[in-house]
């Protein structure tokens, strides 16, 4: 925030109030509203999902983003978490404990907070990639013992509750998908908020010092080995309420939630978002899900399509949907952001071209060699239909991709002398010319 | 006793020696370019697909020379346009791009070969017993891959020691920056580097796919066990991961041999084994189900107390 703002908003102590809780609020009203609009069953389940999703994703960018210890084991406090709700729940369906079902979560998230105490007093004493292979480890040791352990675990088949027989609170029994969702999205708006007030405590704040000078911060006189520790306790515990939030949902944990898959998701959802911002893990985490609901619908090789994107983020985008959304950022303070759209306008044939041209060659190549043996070679693409072992389409597909790629390359630099045009202004650019 | 042994001590050596094929190239890219690559077991998967596919078309000889070279070229495409772009983001969305590769080579292979393993036979002119031993015979193709790692073995080290490319890549290892400053194009020696340790990866998959099993998963099973066994020799050290390769070769095959579980242990000493509560299981696993958590359990164990491997020098 600027200066001038800065003034503007002390001067007025509502506008103050809204600028710092406004956002809030606009969410709140979002997660109430959404069910409203979107009131199919299959909406609301991928809702609920979303809301599970971007409490893990926040809890694992705390590591990989505030911190900068890249982990490949946070589905072990996530599956934890999930695993001792389910337990829970099944006790106190059996009578033999007394709390109500919202609470469950926090019995996750105490698990999550001890395996993380347990987990990150041995493998936070070093970063960098000692931290990322102990975390692999501990990833799949965990994720082997689930499979061993069949009395807590439940084997391949998992354990399964029953989320209607708890105690009723209100006379809220948590049947329908709806009740569950408001519950899952209070809890979602609850560690929100906690997980962006720790970014602002002292603590947060030294994160970011022993992820970008770890060195320095020892030498202001903290320990980075206690900040990483404490840090990895706190993601633990989101992860773990994460975990519980899963198990009342599905009404059912196993080996999959707790394997190394799902902390390959977490980190493709974090990092697609972007970890340099608070919002990213939030964004990431309503792409990767809409993409994993939709995308299936849509396609058999819809995976595929997941890795790719994933693999452009990082090859192109490393600050996620929420960097490239904060490179426009200077460019709305300057009020020049309109002036960029038609360079952006241009750009889109290119790539609209290049994508059209890679779908249709995933998709026919899918068709030809999955689909083809039991259904034929007939099949239909945007509309239109045609064979899969024709040479045509192939011949398409590759003129249209070599088409973008060719016309990209020829336009893309003209769309970032318009980015810095719109962001620098005129005369900074004819100056570094003139140098 | 002495049967099991033997034979366990082959094919654990046998299994060492296909892990020290794989773990020696992804060592050797570690050192130079700093890049743990995830994808390492992926191209031994493109390997073991690809000798499937030739020797379908042609004959397994071919495939067996070909195959690798193709792995090798991918390896060094996926260098040249994929990781050299992301190189100036750092290390971390390196390692993330080699992850994403594995994901999506793993997809392709699905969509290629099929989801299920697929047909890939031992050469007939190797399809026979090499000896016999307590009544139990021992495949020749089994003979034939321990030949062919040993020898590439040989071969590896002869490069590093004697030639100067090896000279290169050894100082490389330990003096990165200064081998640059010495006018060695490093973004040729990288990408020449990253595909020869592809192509051994795929030479490995080429070979072992006939006897163990062709099959989508076999990356993703592989891969944690290889980062056990480069981590655990410590990172950078080519000794170190030929240590800890026949370590693990040997620890799974043994452990997969012995079906004893810690509550017979105690009822040998004249305990009762307790039955009840959650952890209850924890007492009836025998040896041979805790196997594939035993390297897992090294590596934690080994990071925690010598973070740099059993002969590294380096810790990050």
């Amino acid at each position: 925030m600027s200066d001038a703002t800065m003034t503007a908003a002390r001067g007025n102590p509502a506008l103050d109030l809204l600028r710092r809780y406004g956002i809030w609020v606009i969410a709140a009203a979002v997660m109430i509203v959404l069910p409203k609009i979107f009131t199919s069953g299959a909406a609301l389940t991928t809702m609920c999902l979303m809301g599970i999703m971007i409490v893990f994703s926040l809890a694992y960018n705390m590591l990989l983003g505030q911190t900068g210890m890249l982990s490949f084991g946070h589905a072990v406090y996530y599956g934890l978490g999930g695993f001792l709700a389910v337990h829970a729940m099944n006790t106190i369906a059996a009578g033999k404990l007394a709390i109500p079902l919202p609470v469950v979560p926090l019995a996750g998230g105490a698990m999550g907070l001890i395996f993380g105490f347990i987990f990150g007093a041995v493998s936070t004493r070093r970063a960098g990639t000692v931290f990322a292979m102990i975390s692999l480890g501990l990833g799949e040791l965990i994720a082997s013992l689930s499979l061993i352990l069949r009395g807590f675990f439940g084997g391949e088949e998992g354990i399964t509750a029953n989320r209607t027989k708890m105690l009723t609170l209100w006379g809220v029994r948590f049947g329908p998908q709806i009740e569950v969702y408001y519950l899952i999205a209070a809890w979602c708006f609850a560690c929100m908020i906690a997980m962006y007030a720790f970014t602002c405590t002292p603590l947060g704040r030294m994160c970011n010092a022993v992820r970008d000078n770890p060195e320095r911060a020892e030498f202001v006189g903290y320990s980075t080995q206690m900040v990483r520790f404490i840090t990895f306790c706190i993601s633990g515990f989101f992860a773990g309420v994460a975990g519980g939030l899963a198990a009342i949902n599905f009404e059912l944990m196993n080996a999959v939630n707790i394997s190394g898959a799902q902390s390959g998701v977490v980190l493709l959802m974090a990092y697609i978002g972007g970890i340099g911002h608070f919002v990213g893990p939030i964004l990431g985490a309503v792409l990767v899900v809409l993409l994993q609901v939709f995308l299936s619908d849509l396609t058999g090789a819809w995976m595929l399509y997941f890795g790719l994107i994933f693999i452009t983020m990082v090859m192109f985008a490393p600050g996620g949907m929420a960097g490239l959304i904060m490179l426009h950022l200077p460019l709305w303070r300057r009020g020049t952001l309109l002036q960029i759209v038609p360079s952006y306008a241009v750009m889109l044939v290119p790539v609209l071209m290049g994508l059209a041209g890679l779908v249709t060659l995933i998709e026919t190549s899918h068709h030809q060699l999955v689909k083809a043996a039991t259904d034929g070679p007939a099949m239909k693409l945007f509309g239109i239909a045609y064979n899969s072992n024709s040479l045509l389409p192939w011949i398409v597909a590759l003129a249209l991709m070599g088409g973008g790629l060719y016309l990209g390359k020829l336009w893309g630099p003209r769309m970032a002398d318009a980015y810095s045009d719109a962001a620098h202004g005129q005369d900074s650019n004819k100056r570094e010319a003139g140098k | 006793m002495l049967e099991l042994v033997i034979f366990s001590t082959l094919n654990g050596v046998l299994y060492g020696m296909l892990l020290f094929l794989l773990a020696s190239g992804l060592t050797l890219i570690f050192s130079m370019m700093g890049v743990l690559n995830f994808a390492h077991a992926s191209f031994y998967m493109l390997g073991a697909y690809f000798g499937f596919q030739l020797s379908q078309w042609l004959d397994f000889w071919v495939a067996l020379f070909v195959a690798p070279v193709c792995v090798g070229l991918v390896g060094a495409a996926v260098e040249r346009w994929g990781l050299r772009t992301v190189h100036k983001w750092g290390h971390v969305p390196e390692l993330l791009f080699t992850f994403g590769l594995a994901f999506v080579v793993e997809e392709l292979v699905q969509m290629v070969w099929g989801k299920l393993p697929v047909d890939y036979r031992v050469p007939a002119l190797l399809d026979f017993h090499a000896f016999e031993l307590f009544g139990t015979t021992y495949p020749a193709f089994r003979m034939f891959m321990l030949l062919i790692s040993v020898a590439i073995f040989l071969v590896l080290l002869m490069i590093l020691t004697r030639s100067r490319i090896g000279l290169i890549i050894q100082a490389a290892l330990t003096h990165p920056n200064m081998v640059a400053m010495l006018g060695h194009n490093v973004p040729k020696v990288f990408m020449m580097v990253f595909g020869f340790g592809s192509g051994l990866a795929g030479l490995a998959g080429v070979i072992a796919g006939p006897a163990l099993v062709t099959q989508p998963s076999m990356a993703h099973v592989l891969g944690p066990i290889l980062f056990v066994v480069v981590v655990f020799g410590g990172l950078g050290s080519l000794p170190g991961a030929f240590i800890a390769s026949l370590l693990i070769g040997l620890i799974q095959t043994f452990a997969i041999a012995i079906n004893y579980s810690l509550g017979d242990a105690l009822s040998a000493i004249g305990m009762a084994r307790p039955m009840q509560g959650v952890l209850s299981d924890l007492w009836q696993v025998t040896v041979a189900q805790v196997g594939p958590v035993v390297p897992y359990l090294m590596l934690v164990l080994i990071l925690i107390f010598r973070p740099t491997g059993l002969m590294g020098t380096r810790e990050n």
